[in-house]
């Protein structure tokens, strides 16, 4: 068999082209959790008010939490098409390693939602007047937060995935697991803006990165392998 | 080694066996409770500094620190079943889950209690308190979880998968306090060698924490019988049970 003999690297890449050829075909589902995401910012200073002050003081925050939001806005595509086609059985029963599976999904997840995010973060933090320190720290916990965010997200999705009305549950079972990523992060931001070194807040994010990269794909599998029964 | 074990993977000795702990756990939670409660309520010495409100301690910490340990022994159970494929522990754990998010809530009211004339407000977002809610989270989760699936044990394979993963949030919370270094005071009792509390206070502290522990135990154990028996109901030594249960009904009746 040809397709027994597929190195690693052979079965990420091969996912991973397949699901961005898949979003590049659905474009409203890279640029709707995006919309939403700049939308949900834009009502913060409706909200609350366009004094800078205010608005730099939690523009950390804000844009953390929006980017949390659309993050799991969009985690239901991570696997429910491919549920519904049958095609994720397919993946399951494959002799392919499930973990390189399920990862090269949530890189290509990422790939399509977090990095349009991080992208047009700094435009947003232009509008709720972010500290100009602040500017790289926020770059940096973005860079390295989204992936946590799609890592831990895929658990939840992989194990609501069956279950007709899984969406509010979703959100029940993931944002408690962001808590800890939201936390460092906007402290950093913040300590950022009063000029001090945020490297201990980064280096948590960072392990956090490292640890969800290692651990959530056995997650994700064992999860999936639930939800297919 | 583990040979002993073995019977109990049996859902009907496990009832069985339950059902001759119950009596016993349930006389030890209410003497040590009555014991506790009164030794601290109305006996142990006021604190000098915070007078007798203080002495919610002697609920708030029995409740929080079981909060955590009911978590601690949800997760052993869920990876026991998920690693050896043991059924009943799935039902313990989903014996465990509501009391251990009523313990949660019962140590986040208490605290909140003694936050009023301690620190002069209700809530404070304290990392020890943040935490305490994120696990409440985390035990409701499960709960919805687990009532979502239909199937009993697609449920609790499913549940025990999300307790794994929340179980990183238990370290969080008992480093929590170092690494934020926050308004709610250091731990007084853990350091059991040399504890920082006198010892007419930490007597009645031991008593009412063994009561709570005992309690999470006959209630654990009251709800794994009722899980084994919905997830047994077709055996036929439930059967059995049941026809045996409503014959002496009948009979009582009939006097």
């Amino acid at each position: 068999m040809a397709a027994a003999n597929l190195s690693y690297r052979a079965v990420f890449s091969l996912v991973l082209k397949r699901d961005l050829t898949i979003a590049m075909r659905h474009k409203d589902d890279i640029i709707n959790p995006l919309l939403f995401f700049v939308i949900v910012i834009t009502l913060f200073p409706l909200g609350i008010g366009p004094e800078a002050q205010t608005l730099s003081r939690i523009a950390p925050g804000i844009i953390w939490v929006a980017a949390l939001l659309s993050t799991l806005l969009s985690l239901d595509r991570l696997f429910k098409s491919d549920y519904e086609d049958g095609s994720l059985e397919q993946m399951l029963l494959s002799p392919q390693p499930i973990f390189v599976l399920v990862l090269a999904k949530i890189v290509a997840h990422w790939l399509i939602t977090g990095l349009p995010l991080i992208l047009i973060a700094p435009l947003l933090a232009i509008l709720l007047h972010l500290n100009e320190q602040s500017y790289s720290a926020l770059m940096l916990t973005l860079l390295l937060g989204t992936p946590v965010l799609s890592l831990l997200g895929a658990i939840g999705v992989a194990l609501t995935v069956g279950i007709k009305k899984g969406g509010v549950l979703l959100s029940l079972l993931v944002l408690p697991l962001y808590i800890p990523v939201l936390i460092f992060a906007t402290s950093a931001i913040d300590t950022a803006a009063l000029g001090l070194p945020y490297s201990g807040q980064l280096a948590i994010i960072a392990a956090l990165f490292f640890g969800s990269l290692t651990l959530a794909p056995f997650a994700v599998s064992a999860a999936l392998k639930v939800s297919t029964n | 080694m583990w040979k002993w074990l073995h019977p109990y993977a049996n859902p009907e000795v496990s009832y069985h066996l339950t059902g001759r702990i119950i009596p016993w756990f349930s006389a030890l939670t209410i003497l040590f409770l009555s014991i506790g409660l009164i030794w601290a309520l109305a006996f142990a010495p006021a604190d000098y500094q915070q007078g007798d409100s203080f002495r919610i301690f002697y609920i708030h910490v029995p409740a929080a620190s079981l909060s955590m340990g009911i978590y601690l022994g949800m997760a052993i159970a869920a990876f026991t079943s998920l690693v050896w494929q043991f059924k009943l522990a799935d039902a313990s754990a989903a014996a465990m889950a509501p009391v251990g998010a009523i313990f949660t809530a019962i140590a986040l009211i208490t605290g909140s209690a003694w936050g009023k004339p301690m620190w002069g407000t209700w809530w404070i977002w304290d990392a020890r308190l943040t935490s305490e809610l994120i696990l409440l989270f985390l035990y409701l989760g499960v709960i919805a979880l687990h009532n979502a699936f239909e199937d009993k044990a697609l449920a609790g394979k499913a549940a025990g998968i999300l307790t794994l993963v929340g179980v990183i949030n238990l370290p969080i919370i008992k480093y929590s306090v170092e690494w934020w270094n926050t308004l709610h005071q250091g731990s007084t009792v853990s350091n059991l060698g040399k504890p920082s509390m006198s010892v007419e206070m930490l007597w009645p502290f031991v008593f009412c924490f063994l009561g709570f522990a005992l309690l999470v135990g006959t209630i654990v154990c009251i709800r794994f019988r009722s899980e084994i028996l919905i997830r047994n109901s077709i055996r036929p030594w439930v059967k059995a049970l049941a026809l045996e249960k409503s014959l002496s009904n009948n009979a009582l009746e009939n006097k």
